[in-house]
C-alpha cells in the first residue's frame, strides 16, 4: 500500500462519515451503548466470581457446636477424635465465652444490648479446618456421629449459591451481549449502506476504470472501523465515569451492604486496562463486519 | 486480440440475449456494433467487460479466457479497456483536470506524472482551457470528451464506447468521432455501439450487425443495413 491509497482512503472515509454524520451517530452510539452492557456484564461476572472465590477461601472451615453442659474432659477427647478424620486439617477450640467477647468487639458501641443477655446464648465451638474441601461431606457426615455434638454448620450452601450466581449472570450477560453485537452489526451495516449508495455513480465508476479493491472498499471498511473505535472509546470513558460513580452511590445507600462487601468488589482501576483492549477489539471487530456486510450485498460490478 | 467463441447469454434461463456470437477483433481496429435496442449491443459490452458471464461459450482477449480470471483480477483485465458511457458518468464534485486525474489515481501513478499526464489528454480532446470546470458548466458534447480523455488517460489497448453521441447532436457528434478516429489513429481499438446512421455510413469502417441477438452482417467497410433502414 503506497501513502497516496492511504490517504485517499482515510480522506473518502472522513468525508463519507461527516456527510452522514447522524447515522454515524447513531452508530457509535449503538456500538457504545452494547461495549457499556458488556463491559458491566464483565465487571459483575468479575466480582461474583471474586466473591465466590473469597467466600470459599474464607469458608473452607467447619463449625461444630458442642451440646451445652458437655463435660470438659469429653469436649477435650471430642477434639482429639476430630483430628484423627481423614480430611480434617486442624482443629481449634472456641469457648463460647470467646465468641461472646468476639461479637461484641465487632458491634461496637452496639454492644450494650448485649449487655442484657442473661445466659451468653452461644456454644463452644470446635473450628475444623478442611485439608481437602472435596472431602467435606464424609467430614460432617462423620462429625455429626459424635455424642455431644449439637449441630455442624458448614458454609458450602452459600458459596454454591455464589457460584451457581455467577454462572447465571455469565450466561444471561452471554446471551444479551450476543444479541446486541448483532444489532450493532446491523446498524453499521446500514450506516456504511447509506455512505455506498451515496457514493453509488462513483464506485461503479471506479470498478469500471479497473481500480483495485482497496480503493474500492478501503474508505468504507476503514469507515466502519471508525465508528466501531469512536464507540469504544465512549464506551470507555463512560465505564471508568460510571463505574465509580455507581460505587458511590451504593455506598451512600447501602452502607451495610458494601462495608460487607467492599472485601470483594473488583474496583475499575484493577480491569480497565483489559476492558480497552476486549472493547477496543470488539469495535473494530464490528465495524469492519459491518461494513463488510453491506459491501457484499451493494458491490457487484 | 478479442475473440467471442460461440457464446450465448440467456437471462434468467428464458430471455437470450445474444446466441451463438462469433466474432474476432483485431489489435487497432475500429469497429462499429449497430443495431435496434434490444438487439444484444449492451450484452455484448458487459459481457466484454465481465460485468456478466456467458451462458455458452469462451471470450478471450490476448488468448486469456476472461471468465476465468479470478475476481481479486477483474480489476486488472478492466484496465485494458477504457469505457464511454452514452450519459458521460462524470463525478460532478470534481472539476474537469479532477476527473481525469482520478481514474489515474485509482489505478497507480505518481502526482507527478499525474501532472503531466493530464495537460497532454486534455489538449487532445481540446479542452485544455476548462480544466477547472465543474461538468455542469460543460456542454454535453464537452462532458463527453471529458469521458472520452478520461476513458484513455490509463492508455488502454481498447475503448469501448456504448453509445457515446446518442445524447448529442450531428455538429457535436461529429467532434466526438473525430476524437475516437484519432484515439484509433493512435494504435487504440475502438469497438463502438451505436445506432446512428450517419456516423457509420460516413466513416466506412467494419460494422457488426446484430438482430435479436445474432450477428446478421460483418463487413469490412460498410455502411449502416438496409434492415435497419425500414425502421
Amino acid at each position: 500500500m503506497n501513502p497516496k491509497k492511504i490517504s485517499y482512503i482515510f480522506r473518502q472515509a472522513f468525508k463519507s462519515m461527516w456527510r452522514n454524520r447522524m447515522m454515524g451517530f447513531a452508530s457509535i452510539g449503538s456500538v457504545s451503548a452494547v461495549l457499556i452492557i458488556l463491559g458491566f456484564v464483565l465487571i459483575l461476572v468479575l466480582n461474583v466470581n471474586n466473591m465466590a472465590l473469597v467466600a470459599k477461601e474464607t469458608f473452607d472451615q467447619i463449625a461444630v457446636y458442642i451440646v451445652e453442659g458437655t463435660e470438659e474432659e469429653q469436649i477435650k477427647d471430642m477434639g482429639k477424635a476430630f483430628r484423627e478424620i481423614d480430611g480434617v486439617m486442624g482443629v481449634a477450640y472456641q469457648t463460647k465465652d470467646y465468641a461472646l467477647e468476639r461479637v461484641k468487639e465487632d458491634w461496637g458501641e452496639d454492644a450494650v444490648y448485649l449487655q442484657d443477655l442473661r445466659n451468653n446464648p452461644f456454644p463452644n465451638t470446635y473450628i475444623v479446618q478442611l485439608s481437602d474441601v472435596s472431602k467435606s461431606d464424609e467430614v460432617i457426615a462423620k462429625l455429626e456421629t459424635f455424642e455431644g455434638v449439637d449441630r455442624v454448620r458448614y458454609y458450602q450452601d452459600a458459596v454454591n449459591t455464589l457460584i451457581k450466581l455467577s454462572d447465571f449472570v455469565r450466561k444471561f450477560g452471554a446471551g444479551i451481549i450476543i444479541v446486541l453485537l448483532l444489532i450493532s452489526v446491523f446498524i453499521i451495516s446500514n450506516t456504511i449502506k447509506i455512505t455506498v449508495l451515496s457514493r453509488q455513480r462513483e464506485i461503479e465508476l471506479m470498478q469500471y476504470i479497473g481500480a483495485t479493491n482497496g480503493y474500492v472498499r478501503g474508505p468504507f471498511i476503514l469507515e466502519g472501523i471508525m465508528l466501531g473505535v469512536f464507540g469504544s472509546v465512549m464506551a470507555i470513558l463512560l465505564i471508568m465515569l460510571g463505574y465509580n460513580y455507581i460505587i458511590d452511590y451504593l455506598a451512600g445507600r447501602y452502607v451495610a451492604l458494601i462495608s460487607g462487601m467492599s472485601g470483594y468488589l473488583v474496583g475499575v482501576e484493577m480491569v480497565i486496562d483489559d476492558l480497552i483492549i476486549i472493547f477496543m477489539t470488539i469495535g473494530i471487530g464490528i465495524g469492519m463486519l459491518g461494513s463488510l456486510v453491506s459491501l457484499k450485498k451493494f458491490l457487484s460490478i | 486480440m478479442i475473440e467471442f467463441n460461440n457464446v450465448t447469454k440467456i437471462y434468467k434461463k428464458t430471455f437470450t440475449a445474444v446466441k451463438n456470437i462469433n466474432l474476432k477483433i483485431d489489435k487497432g481496429e475500429f469497429i462499429f456494433i449497430v443495431g435496434k435496442s434490444g438487439a444484444g449491443k449492451s450484452t455484448l459490452i458487459k459481457l466484454l467487460l465481465r460485468e456478466i458471464s456467458p451462458t455458452e461459450g469462451i471470450i478471450t482477449y490476448n488468448n486469456q479466457d476472461i471468465n476465468k480470471i479470478r475476481k481479486r483480477s477483474v480489476s486488472e483485465y478492466r484496465r485494458h479497456i477504457g469505457f464511454i458511457f452514452q450519459d458521460y458518468r462524470l463525478l460532478p464534485k470534481m472539476t474537469v483536470y479532477e476527473n481525469i486525474a482520478f481514474a489515474m489515481e485509482m489505478i497507480c501513478c505518481q502526482a507527478k506524472s499525474i501532472r503531466r499526464e493530464v495537460p497532454l489528454v486534455l489538449s487532445m480532446v481540446g479542452l485544455s482551457d476548462k480544466a477547472k470546470y465543474y461538468p455542469d458548466e460543460l456542454s454535453g458534447g464537452e462532458q463527453q470528451r471529458v469521458a472520452i480523455a478520461r476513458a484513455v488517460i490509463n492508455k488502454p489497448e481498447t475503448v469501448i464506447a456504448d453509445e457515446p453521441t446518442g445524447n448529442l447532436d450531428v455538429e457535436t457528434s461529429k467532434e466526438i468521432m473525430k476524437i475516437l478516429a484519432e484515439v484509433n489513429r493512435r494504435g487504440t481499438t475502438v469497438i463502438m455501439a451505436t445506432h446512428d446512421r450517419e456516423i457509420v455510413n460516413h466513416y466506412h469502417r467494419r460494422v457488426v450487425e446484430l438482430k435479436k441477438g445474432i450477428i446478421i452482417r460483418d463487413v469490412k467497410a460498410g455502411g449502416y443495413s438496409y434492415e435497419s433502414e425500414e425502421d
